[in-house]
């Protein structure tokens, strides 16, 4: 008895070893499992970031002098390394009795922003991320972090650097 | 008779297969959604917020084991739709 399935195949499937339908099982398998190892590989970096934050050693933040009060003129500014060697700093005098300090490494993809006098703000030359003057906020885009503000006291005629906020 | 199983049990098969396809799409949607996770809480720690880290892990995980279920679970239909296999 002729069976009438078996006359429809076309004769090469007779010597080619795989099924089309078993192809597609296969093929959405080995797919699922591919997503799901890249779910598992997120899941990785989330912990990464814990353990990070768990194994983070406090940072210590020395007393440094940056400058005597009255050495820059208003508007002027001094570059220095805080907390330590390589990590390059800012410093404006805004007003007669008004100094800020900030990280100079750009949120953003980390290029040495500069203080532009005819707008007021911290520029980045790289993107045109901009900063405000006041607080380190950000004002325009790329970066999306403000700027580390280094935390300065005067102590007679000396200004000086106690600590990083937010801390790095 | 036996050796066309296969195309007899196909509509079983094509049940399966969209099944899958449902899963696949699902654990896409879940891994997007880890993307994101994974993204933002990566913002939040280089920005000095560390409280971000342990709610972040924790989502991920339950995100993860509930695409590991949904594995699976593909394996469990591909198993029951190919049984010969």
């Amino acid at each position: 008895m002729s069976n009438p399935v078996k006359d429809q195949e076309p004769l090469w499937r007779d010597e080619f070893s795989i099924s089309k339908a078993d192809e597609r099982y296969v093929n959405r398998r080995q797919l699922t499992k591919f997503l799901t190892l890249g779910s598992l590989g997120m899941f990785v970096g989330n912990l990464w970031i814990l353990v990070k934050t768990w194994v983070r050693k406090t940072p210590v933040y020395p007393r440094s002098v940056v400058a005597k009060a009255g050495e820059m003129p208003v508007g002027a500014v001094k570059l220095f390394q805080y907390p330590k060697a390589g990590e390059q700093c800012i410093m404006i005098r805004t007003a007669e009795n008004a100094y800020v300090a900030y990280s100079q490494k750009c949120t953003h993809l980390s290029c040495a922003v500069f203080y532009a006098p005819e707008h007021d703000r911290l520029e980045c030359p790289c993107h045109q991320g901009y900063f405000s003057i006041k607080d380190g906020s950000v004002l325009q885009g790329p970066p999306t972090r403000p700027l580390p503000r280094v935390v300065l006291e005067r102590q007679g005629d000396q200004l000086i650097a106690i600590k990083m906020d937010p801390e790095v | 008779m036996e050796q066309y199983s296969g195309s007899r049990n196909l509509p079983q098969q094509r049940r399966g297969l969209t099944a899958i396809d449902a899963i696949a799409a699902l654990i896409v949607i879940l891994l997007i959604v880890q993307i994101w996770l994974l993204s933002a809480t990566l913002d939040m720690y280089l920005a000095g917020h560390r409280e971000t880290a342990l709610p972040g892990a924790v989502v991920s995980g339950i995100l993860c084991a509930a695409c590991f279920a949904m594995y699976g679970f593909v394996l469990r239909v591909d198993k029951d739709s190919r049984p010969d296999r």
